[in-house]
């Protein structure tokens, strides 16, 4: 018989670790339906704050992704702006149905980012953070250049139809918030999936050791580049809802501050769970929102204090201020 | 009769810059050899393993198992060809349990395409790594993350996550070190216990000569990037050169006096 070596550090105690998660599906679709009903009972001012957490929580999403393969991305407007002109183009070619205006908007990110996550997968750290900053500039200085597109001003978007349902202007917020929230409960499920399967939580062993991953069989950079398509096409999701709630799109979506306000509603959220960066988001919407009212000259310095405050008492982000995250 | 070689390295040489690191390596080893591998720091060890293994690229020579050339692959491939090998520091996930490292390395060593969207935890393969780590001797540690249990109970779930490949060829650096005088035994005899069981062919990195004259059937001693020695444990270690320069002239109990009988006598 075999003598087992001591454990002569005190060890961890035995962890209750759920390692096998619940099915995400029944807790993601009472979220949404939530949502949806809220909109029936909100104010105008709430149901655009709740449609701009949608777009801006899609985004952060796919951070959120990268995050748990210790990857930090500050160039996700990139990819926003890349969607939001998708569904620019199409209005423009007379296409105004809002599925293939996701779908296209998706689409064209995640073509873009698995191009570029060729270049990016060989990078980590803050180099990776700041090849992806620099690609959206580089996009954000041939929008501005291009007249065509309206320069610095963009242009306007028309009105989106649902299969052939023009809703009338007094629903038109209303049926884009039913569409955001359906486009987020399927984005929301597919990346709980994604996460709990074995490709998902090999965000985790690259976070902690890419060496032990090469030598269990697994390509740490085929898992990286996954991982940076499923972001870029979330946030060209995100994007294509923007252009469609906004009704505008602009060189300033590309703007590396954009970026920087998803990474800040990142850790704002925290990455513990997939509805973090709804709870997140709409945190982050509420704060600008009552900062510009309220004082129109000092928002950004009650952001920064919400993001200084965030780091510095909620480490974990939002969401682990929940009970049962704080459980597990 | 003879059985043929599973693994050829022929020629192996690697320079770094002017450093030359291993030079004119022949190896052969045959199925179900336990090869111990010694010599002074810098002597050129761990760099085959590290070749053997795709970690590194020879500057030249040949790497061949079971009959065809590895060389250009990375780890990644050398691993799912049946070539595995454990850390001198030993590679484990931290952040997670003793039992989550040993489910994620067998789910990554069974599933392909669409099944590695599977969870990775089904109760069989929980099961299955529960009953590795009984027999690896660390089934208390199941529960505990990876990064706060001893260097011990590391190097166990490193050779244990290495063998979830059912590798035909494992490759241990240094399987004792960092670890107490009284653990290297424990740790040798568990590991090899297990290995035994498997029938996996075994080169391990080994500075204590005790270890290597109980658990090695044959010995490959180098110096200065090259094979000095290449023999059964009584005479390698007993070769005038290892002697004056790796194992020291009366400094370990002997190899004809610990040689413990082979695993597949």
């Amino acid at each position: 018989m075999s003598a087992a070596p001591s454990a002569t550090l005190a060890a961890a105690p035995a962890s209750a670790r759920p390692t096998r998660s619940r099915s995400p599906v029944l807790p993601i679709t009472i979220g949404a339906v939530l949502v949806i009903a809220a909109g029936f009972a909100v104010p105008a001012w709430l149901l655009t704050i709740l449609l701009f957490a949608l777009f801006r929580a899609m985004v952060v999403l796919g951070l959120i992704v990268l995050l748990r393969a210790g990857l930090v991305s500050f160039g996700q407007a990139l990819y926003f702006a890349v969607g939001a002109y998708a569904v620019g183009f199409l209005s423009r070619a007379g296409v105004n149905d809002a599925l293939v205006r996701v779908l296209a908007g998706a689409l064209a990110a995640g073509a873009l980012g698995l191009v570029l996550g060729f270049l990016l997968r060989r990078y980590r750290g803050i180099f990776f953070a700041m090849l992806s900053l620099a690609f959206s500039m580089i996009l954000y200085g041939l929008l501005v250049k291009s007249e065509s597109l309206g320069s610095t001003d963009g242009f306007a978007i028309h009105a989106t139809t649902y299969a052939g349902y023009a809703p009338d202007r007094s629903s038109e917020r209303f049926a884009l918030l039913v569409l955001s929230s359906v486009v987020a409960w399927a984005g929301a499920i597919a990346v709980a999936l994604y996460l709990r399967g074995t490709l998902g939580r090999l965000a985790e062993a690259v976070r902690d050791n890419e060496i032990r991953v090469e030598y269990l069989g697994a390509s740490v950079a085929m898992a990286v580049h996954v991982k940076y398509v499923i972001a870029a096409t979330l946030a060209g999701v995100g994007g294509a809802l923007a252009a469609m709630v906004i009704g505008h799109v602009d060189p300033a979506m590309a703007y590396w501050t954009n970026s920087g306000e998803f990474v800040f509603v990142m850790i704002l959220s925290g990455s513990g769970s997939v509805f973090a960066p709804f709870l997140g988001a709409l945190v982050f919407e509420l704060i600008h929102a009552v900062a510009t009212h309220y004082s129109p000259g000092a928002w950004r310095i009650i952001l920064g204090s919400a993001l200084l405050a965030a780091i510095m008492f909620v480490p974990g982000g939002l969401w682990s201020l929940m009970p049962k995250a704080r459980r597990s | 009769m003879t059985t043929a070689p599973i693994l050829e390295v022929k020629r192996l040489e690697k320079r770094f810059g002017a450093v030359v690191a291993a030079t004119g390596i022949d190896v052969e080893v045959r199925p179900r050899d336990r090869i111990g591998i010694i010599g002074t720091n810098g002597a050129g060890k761990t760099t085959f393993v590290n070749m053997v293994t795709g970690y590194l690229e020879p500057s030249g020579g040949d790497i061949r198992f079971e009959g065809r050339s590895v060389l250009g692959r990375p780890p990644r491939e050398v691993t799912r060809l049946g070539i595995c090998r454990s850390f001198q520091v030993p590679q484990v996930f931290g952040s997670r349990t003793v039992l989550e490292n040993l489910v994620m390395a067998l789910a990554l060593a069974e599933a392909t395409g669409l099944a590695l969207l599977a969870d990775p935890w089904t109760s069989d393969r929980a099961e299955r790594a529960r009953r590795t780590l009984a027999e690896y001797g660390i089934g208390d540690q199941a529960d505990r993350e990876a990064g706060l249990v001893s260097q011990g109970v590391r190097k166990l779930l490193d050779i244990a996550m290495a063998m979830a490949h059912r590798p035909k060829i494992l490759l241990l650096d240094e399987p004792t070190s960092g670890v107490s005088q009284e653990e290297k035994l424990a740790i040798m005899a568990t590991v090899m216990e297990a290995l035994d069981r498997e029938g996996v062919t075994v080169l391990f990195v080994e500075h204590d000569m005790d270890i290597v004259a109980r658990y090695a059937g044959r010995v490959l001693a180098f110096m200065e990037g090259r094979i000095i020695a290449d023999g059964p444990p009584q005479d390698a270690l007993n070769h005038p050169k290892v002697l004056e320069v790796i194992v020291g002239e009366g400094s370990f109990s002997g190899a004809r006096a610990t040689q413990r009988e082979p695993a597949d006598a």
